[in-house]
């Protein structure tokens, strides 16, 4: 079980709590055994390469499919038994949908609106979202970020405690990539809980309070994106311009430093555990040396997933 | 529960509307075939006369009636095969619309626009073939509607089994055209070979048929209580096996 990692708080009622949920296609195994807690307020990341099982969960949370097996709660009920009551409370991003290509902007937040009991005010979301010059445009007329946003408006219209959010930002270009990111900041910000899947590692470093790894269907490991780096890379990398002489036998006499290695008056400088840089500034004080240039590498979750899975995610 | 339907309805058919090729075709090209139909065939088409066939004299009006619902049937199976390919049923069935829902939507849409392609064909019809006092319009109307229901049941059937949208047009054209064909519209059931005969029994179109020429020409609806209940029989099982069997992504 890695419902309880060393390091996440457990409350006690959680948003999502699904329990060695498993599903399969024939003789594929899309999810094995996965498990884990969403807390409120969070945004909370699925992430792992394409084909991973990423999709599939949300949509056994979400109650679009039925798990073979395991226990799944949202909100305190059941998304196979309360489909439609769940449905009134969260909001939904598909991956890949589409709509119909001739319906209009805000055709389509009206008939969302008229879907649920309680629905925000259409054409102040529109103007949210920064579709208020498109909200007589054709759905086939939108670039993909603008599709995007009529896609997380449709999610919102609600106003929904949960939000789903499937590969929210594939296929975009890093600016509307950007600008998505400070939208789903702002879901947060309302106080909703947002439950994301990519298998970009960068936004998933960026935009999630908890990542949950998960790959070949199987959950690897669930932390922060800080407490995952910290966990299973722990390397650190200074890389500095020095011209002391005595510089290399200097940095390697400190003890969590595991090599030096010198290209010119280049040192790279690579050890373990996060006072390394610590020591090695103290070093570089102590000794008065000249140093033209300094800076230091952390690993991301890119190398936490190499690390964990023995592949690249894009592999 | 019926939440949404008319608001669905309503845009499925301000959408279809704005594709004009689509409204052309299911609407405009029946018409047209039939006004140039008319000129050529000329004032023969008004009464019976020996030298036309059965078909295009005394059953005219179900010939144009079926070649409106089939090309509806088509359009049904042709929409349903492009949403579900698209993901848009994938995105309409994660909210809280029921599923018969979102498909009782197109149906509507369909039937209103059969009733409107009708109308027209009716009114372009009229100096060639005018229409006897007699005609049981609302009783034709009704029977037209209750074929044309079952017609679109069998049509959801195709529309669950087609594998992408690009075959779902020549799968459903493959289905209903030799049906028709063996429907005893063009040729008597009775006189066909045996094989034929009992596989037209096993269609829907033989039975809608026998309906639509009855009432059309002034039998009671008693008088095909077999027809009606064929029809229903087959409008209970196609829905039931498509709601077993639909595919929405």
């Amino acid at each position: 079980m890695t419902e309880c990692p060393a390091g996440t708080t457990v409350t006690p009622q959680p948003v999502i709590h699904a329990a060695a949920i498993r599903k399969t296609y024939g003789r594929t195994v899309a999810v094995d055994e996965v498990s884990f807690d969403v807390q409120p307020g969070e945004i909370f990341g699925l992430i792992g390469p394409n084909g991973a099982g990423k999709t599939t969960t949300m949509e056994c949370v979400g109650g679009l499919r039925v798990p073979d097996r395991g226990l799944i709660s949202v909100l305190g009920l059941d998304p196979r038994r309360d489909v439609y009551a769940l449905q009134e409370r969260i909001g939904v991003q598909l991956q890949e949908a589409q709509l119909q290509k001739r319906i209009k902007v805000r055709e389509a937040v009206g008939l969302w609106a008229s879907l649920y009991r309680k629905p925000v005010d259409g054409d102040r979301l529109i103007e949210q979202l920064g579709l208020g010059d498109k909200r007589n445009a054709w759905f086939m007329t939108l670039s993909g970020g603008q599709k995007q946003r009529l896609f997380i408006a449709l999610a919102l219209i609600n106003d929904p405690e949960l939000v789903f959010l499937d590969e929210l930002t594939t296929g975009l270009d890093p600016q509307a990539r950007r600008a998505i990111w400070e939208l789903v900041r702002g879901i947060r910000q309302r106080g909703k809980t947002v439950f994301l899947t990519t298998h970009l590692m960068e936004e998933a470093e960026r935009l999630c309070d908890r990542v949950a790894i998960i790959d070949h269907g199987r959950l690897v490991d669930i932390g922060t994106p800080a407490e995952l780096v910290r966990r299973h890379c722990p390397e650190r990398t200074v890389i500095m311009v020095c011209e002391d002489a005595a510089a290399g036998e200097r940095f390697r006499a400190i003890p969590q430093v595991q090599s030096v290695t010198i290209e010119g008056l280049q040192l790279t400088i690579r050890g373990a555990g996060s006072d390394l840089v610590t020591h090695v500034i103290r070093c570089v004080a102590e000794h008065r040396m000249r140093v033209n240039d300094f800076r230091t590498e952390l690993p991301t979750l890119e190398d936490v997933f190499l690390k964990l899975t023995g592949h690249m995610i894009r592999d | 529960m019926l939440r949404g339907l008319w608001k669905l309805t309503w845009l499925e058919i301000k959408i279809f509307m704005r594709e004009p090729l689509g409204v052309i075709g299911t609407v405009g090209l029946p018409v047209f075939i039939f006004v140039v139909f008319g000129r050529v065939l000329g004032s023969p088409l008004r009464r019976a006369s020996p030298g036309v066939p059965r078909v295009l004299s005394a059953d005219l009006p179900i010939l144009a009636s079926f070649v409106i619902t089939t090309s509806t049937v088509l359009s049904l199976i042709a929409i349903i095969a492009i949403y579900r390919e698209g993901g848009i049923l994938r995105r309409l069935r994660a909210t809280p619309l029921r599923p018969y829902t979102i498909l009782t939507a197109h149906v509507l849409a369909k039937l209103l626009f059969t009733a409107v392609t009708l109308a027209a064909t009716l009114l372009a019809g009229r100096s060639y073939y005018s229409l006897d006092a007699g005609v049981p319009l609302v009783s034709f109307a009704l029977a037209l509607l209750f074929t044309t229901v079952c017609l679109l049941s069998l049509g959801f059937l195709i529309a669950s089994i087609v594998p992408t949208a690009r075959f779902a047009q020549p799968i459903g054209t493959l289905f209903l055209y030799p049906m028709l064909g063996v429907s005893g519209l063009f040729v008597p059931v009775a006189s066909l070979p045996p094989v034929l005969q009992a596989v037209a029994h096993a269609l829907p179109l033989t039975y809608a048929v026998s309906l639509l020429r009855g009432i059309w020409h002034g039998d009671g609806w008693s008088a095909h209580i077999g027809d009606v209940a064929a029809l229903t029989v087959m409008f209970l099982l196609f829905t039931a096996v498509s709601a077993k069997v639909f595919r929405w992504e």
